[in-house]
């Protein structure tokens, strides 16, 4: 199949960019979305023009690490689908596609498609964890977690941390990615102690990171590779009123206890 | 050189503990004054990070990708083992150690893998205190399943996803410590070379990734958790960025590499589907506990599966190992289908293909659409994403890929390099997988070096030899990074024809072919041959293109494939040298009449561990024999 692609080309963090024009042709439907750019990134080589950078690694959609806006959605047409596991026979023979990096504020762009995300781990830490230092455990049978607890927390911990919640959504908000990591913590007995400050510090951060607000537009969660749920984000403003009403002074630490 | 493995003296199962109490400790006031490098953030490093600066080490953490979170420990599926015992199935840390032992074809110190086998229960404690949601029952308890190579269900999971959940374990408690300041956190930062000053490893050289900036970070002791080196065959199923660089460059300062020829091809990854392939995706091993692995009995059988009548289907691993069936180990099972395949009974597009079925009818009638759903709900769904075929209406088509390596830098009982100060934990060495891994002990082998063993090992090391401080400005860290400016500038200098990646696609290529499943003399040689002429047309012919100065993913590229290319002739040696089959190297002139492996203890019941002695040059054999007090060496058998 022959395709035309508009790509995003930014040299550098800050720099101005656009998008330049380049004709594919004899695309495989079964290449994956990454590949066909692999593809092209040999031509632009053979030619000794630059390569189009975009991250990418596991390449079997576990490690977040793809993500590019495709014709206006965040790894592109399919469901429940990384850029990395989306397939050419997803698109049209004659196709125009338009290929743009995550855009919001806290993700400031690298370099063409790449940008920094950064702003994810700087949330997870500032609460995104359960303190148990190493060799501290109990026996792991003597704590009971009812199953649909556990299999709501699995659902809610299968975030991968792409970005793509914060690209979809027209205010950039980080909701369904620190919802996701509140809930999975919160939904398990063992991380009841630190609930409360996990969620008013998490949430202070994305705050502080630049992320917009969580008006419900659900586009989030329409375009979240996991398919995780905004229900999460309901939990998290339940988690996060009940915190910030019941507030003792410890849960205002931010330093998530002693090292 | 002398190989010492210091294994603590007495019985079996008392060495660690004994070992435990019996080394030195860093006083705690003393601890802050020790630096700690980590380079790799997977399991092995996030928890080896997050543990250290619990102890009160100061410690700095590198990765090359743009979060810790995603290093490739992350992909892992199926589980982890650890002999917990919950399914009273006669689960034990003696037969946990024997299975460990056993898999890996008795090719693996005794004392470490029983030590393995001892801190596997207190790695599920530790995950779960850490909110790992792990499968449970319905009465609130955890849930097992079993694994290929063994008869006991030891496997905790996080449905197809326990290397994610597990890693983010790891990664919060890493968080954490990164967040209170214990731990400096180097993201998009890759090693490039270490440092070595009197005898022990000082430093390392790092380049940023986005500015192209290359640093000297100077500490008491590095640890190297930077994984395996299964994309020296260019496809396989790990990460695009995984690499050999820094074991590589270690072995070069003066580590030795272990069995570098020990790789394990898993049996159950989706076949390749044209020239533009760029890795091989893994599909779960736990589907062999329900899927029925078949190709059709008549060569060139191309009719659709379902019109291929029972009695014309060959379910070879059932027939040909009926105890163990569809759970044969993964080498026998990779093996089998290559040589299904090779008889032309392959499935797939194409004549002869590449691929033989996983088939999920006969447990779909048995148990419900919904009991499999639920079981393998996301891997199904991975695969229709990648094929376009729904695994409940068609079966799958699998194929074996490279997917693990159980060579790496050589360690002591300390998990200590022949480098004193350089540790290598996680795949990145080669100490308890003998030959071949069994399934789900990789995680368990990660997240047991980098909680429960180096955090205690290397106080040792530094009560012991007490490091005097080094400045990145001392000569020794100046000469290494001006060696590591010169790779960059050269490589940016060629102005060949080709690009770096279809160099590290021919290099694929000869090893896949010659050094892959199965191996044989005449095809090491050749390819001993064929990798050095590759490597000088490489230095002269490649194109990297773009600048130093900046991000450039085609020159970080360049810098991997360079070392592959020297790391692949050492593999190369060592699989010529072994002339046994054991394991995964399987040497197509030991075999049985019935096509099994012929180990051969007498002569090669000694890890091989290798010396540089130069680019090109043939490296220098030193040896550790291998002594089994606890086991009996017995002739692997999965009858």
């Amino acid at each position: 199949m022959h395709l035309t692609l508009h790509v995003w080309r930014q040299r550098g963090p800050g720099l101005l960019g656009g998008f330049v024009r380049y004709a594919m042709t004899d695309v495989s439907p079964d290449m994956s979305f990454l590949e066909m750019l692999d593809v092209l990134n040999q031509q632009l080589l053979a030619r000794k023009d630059d390569p189009i950078a975009f991250d990418h690694d596991c390449r079997e959609g576990i490690c977040g690490a793809c993500g590019m806006v495709i014709n206006g959605r965040p790894h592109g047409p399919q469901r429940a689908t990384t850029t990395c596991q989306l397939h050419m026979r997803s698109f049209s023979h004659g196709a125009e596609l338009w290929i743009e990096p995550w855009r919001a504020r806290a993700f400031p762009v690298i370099k063409d498609l790449v940008v920094d995300r950064g702003a994810f781990d700087r949330i997870i830490q500032a609460g995104g964890f359960i303190t148990a230092r190493t060799g501290s455990a109990p026996e792991a049978n003597s704590l009971l977690v009812r199953k649909p607890d556990a299999d709501l927390a699995m659902d809610a911990a299968a975030c991968i941390g792409c970005g793509a919640c914060v690209a979809a959504c027209p205010n950039a908000s980080a909701m369904l990615f620190v919802a996701a990591k509140v809930s999975h913590l919160g939904l398990l007995p063992q991380g009841q102690p630190e609930r409360d400050t996990r969620v008013v510090t998490m949430v202070a951060q994305m705050d502080a990171e630049g992320f917009g607000a969580c008006t419900n537009h659900g586009e989030c969660m329409a375009a979240c590779p996991k398919e995780i749920s905004i229900d999460f984000i309901a939990q998290l403003n339940r988690d996060y009123w009940k915190a910030v009403v019941s507030r003792t002074p410890q849960a205002a630490r931010k330093d998530g206890g002693d090292g | 050189m002398e190989l010492r493995s210091h294994i603590p003296d007495g019985p079996l199962a008392a060495k660690w503990e004994r070992h435990r109490s019996e080394i030195k400790l860093v006083n705690p006031a003393n601890k802050l004054k020790h630096h700690i490098l980590v380079v790799g953030s997977g399991l092995a490093g996030a928890s080896a990070a997050a543990s250290l600066a619990e102890l009160g080490y100061r410690v700095s953490c590198f990765c090359f990708q743009d979060s810790a979170r995603r290093a490739h420990s992350i992909a892992a599926q199926g589980g982890i083992n650890a002999a917990k015992n919950y399914q009273n199935d006669g689960d034990s840390v003696f037969r946990l150690f024997y299975d460990t032992i056993k898999g890996g074809d008795f090719r693996a110190r005794e004392a470490n893998v029983y030590r393995l086998a001892e801190v596997s229960a207190r790695i599920i404690d530790q995950c779960t205190a850490q909110g790992v949601p792990f499968a449970r029952e319905y009465g609130g308890l955890l849930a097992n399943r079993s694994f290929g190579g063994v008869q006991v269900a030891r496997t905790f999971y996080a449905r197809g996803q326990t290397g994610q959940q597990l890693l983010l374990g790891a990664y919060q408690a890493l968080s954490r410590q990164i967040g209170i300041g214990t731990v400096q956190m180097n993201p998009r930062a890759e090693m490039l070379d270490l440092v070595v000053i009197d005898g022990r490893a000082r430093g390392i050289i790092v380049r940023d990734l986005v500015t192209g900036a290359v640093t000297a970070h100077a500490g008491d002791a590095v640890v190297l958790a930077t994984g395996g080196y299964s994309n020296v065959y260019y496809l396989s199923t790990n990460a695009k960025g995984c690499n050999v660089t820094a074991i590589w460059r270690a072995y070069k300062r003066g580590a030795t590499f272990a069995n570098p020829c020990f790789t394990q091809i898993h049996p159950t990854c989706i076949p390749q589907t044209g020239p533009h392939q760029s890795k091989l995706t893994l599909m779960s091993e736990s589907l062999r506990n329900d899927g029925r692995i078949w190709v059709p009995k008549k060569k060139g059988d191309t009719r659709p599966p379902h019109q291929i009548p029972e009695e014309e289907r060959d379910y070879y691993l059932e027939r040909l190992y009926p105890s163990y069936g569809n759970l044969a180990p993964r080498d026998i099972a990779s093996r089998r289908a290559k040589e299904v395949c090779d008889e032309g009974r392959g499935v797939g597009p194409g004549r002869g293909g590449h691929g033989v079925y996983l088939d999920f009818r006969d447990a779909i009638a048995r148990l419900g659409r919904p009991v499999i759903a639920e079981r393998y709900g996301n891997l199904f769904e991975m695969y229709q994403r990648i094929t376009g075929e729904d695994p409940f209406q068609v079966p799958m088509r699998i194929y074996p890929a490279p997917h693990y390596t159980m060579g790496g830098l050589w360690v002591d009982y300390n998990l200590m390099t022949t480098l004193d100060g350089l540790y290598a934990i996680g795949e990145a060495n080669f100490s308890d997988h003998g030959a071949n891994r069994l399934g789900a002990s990789a995680l368990m082998q990660g997240l047991a070096d980098g909680y429960f063993i180096l955090p205690y090992t290397i106080g040792d090391y530094l009560a012991h030899a007490k490091p005097a401080k080094v400045d990145p400005q001392h000569p020794g860290f100046r000469h290494v990074q001006g060696e590591v400016d010169e790779q960059v500038r050269r490589l940016l200098a060629a102005s060949g024809r080709k690009t770096v990646d279809a160099f590290h696609r021919e290099l694929g290529r000869v090893m896949w072919d010659k050094c892959g499943m199965s191996r044989n003399a005449a095809g090491l040689k050749e390819a001993i041959g064929r990798i050095g002429a590759l490597r000088d047309e490489f230095w002269r012919d490649v194109y990297v293109g773009g600048r130093g100065e900046d991000l450039n993913q085609s020159l970080e590229h360049a810098g991997r494939v360079a070392d592959f290319f020297e790391f692949a002739e050492l593999m190369c040696h060592d699989a010529l040298h072994r002339e046994e089959s054991c394991g995964c190297h399987f040497r197509e002139e030991y075999q049985t009449p019935e096509g099994e492996a012929k180990r051969d203890d007498e002569r090669f019941g000694y890890v091989a561990a290798w010396e540089f002695a130069g680019v090109g040059k043939e490296p220098v054999l030193h040896k550790e024999p291998l002594a089994f007090e606890a086991v009996h060496l017995a002739q692997r058998s999965y009858k």
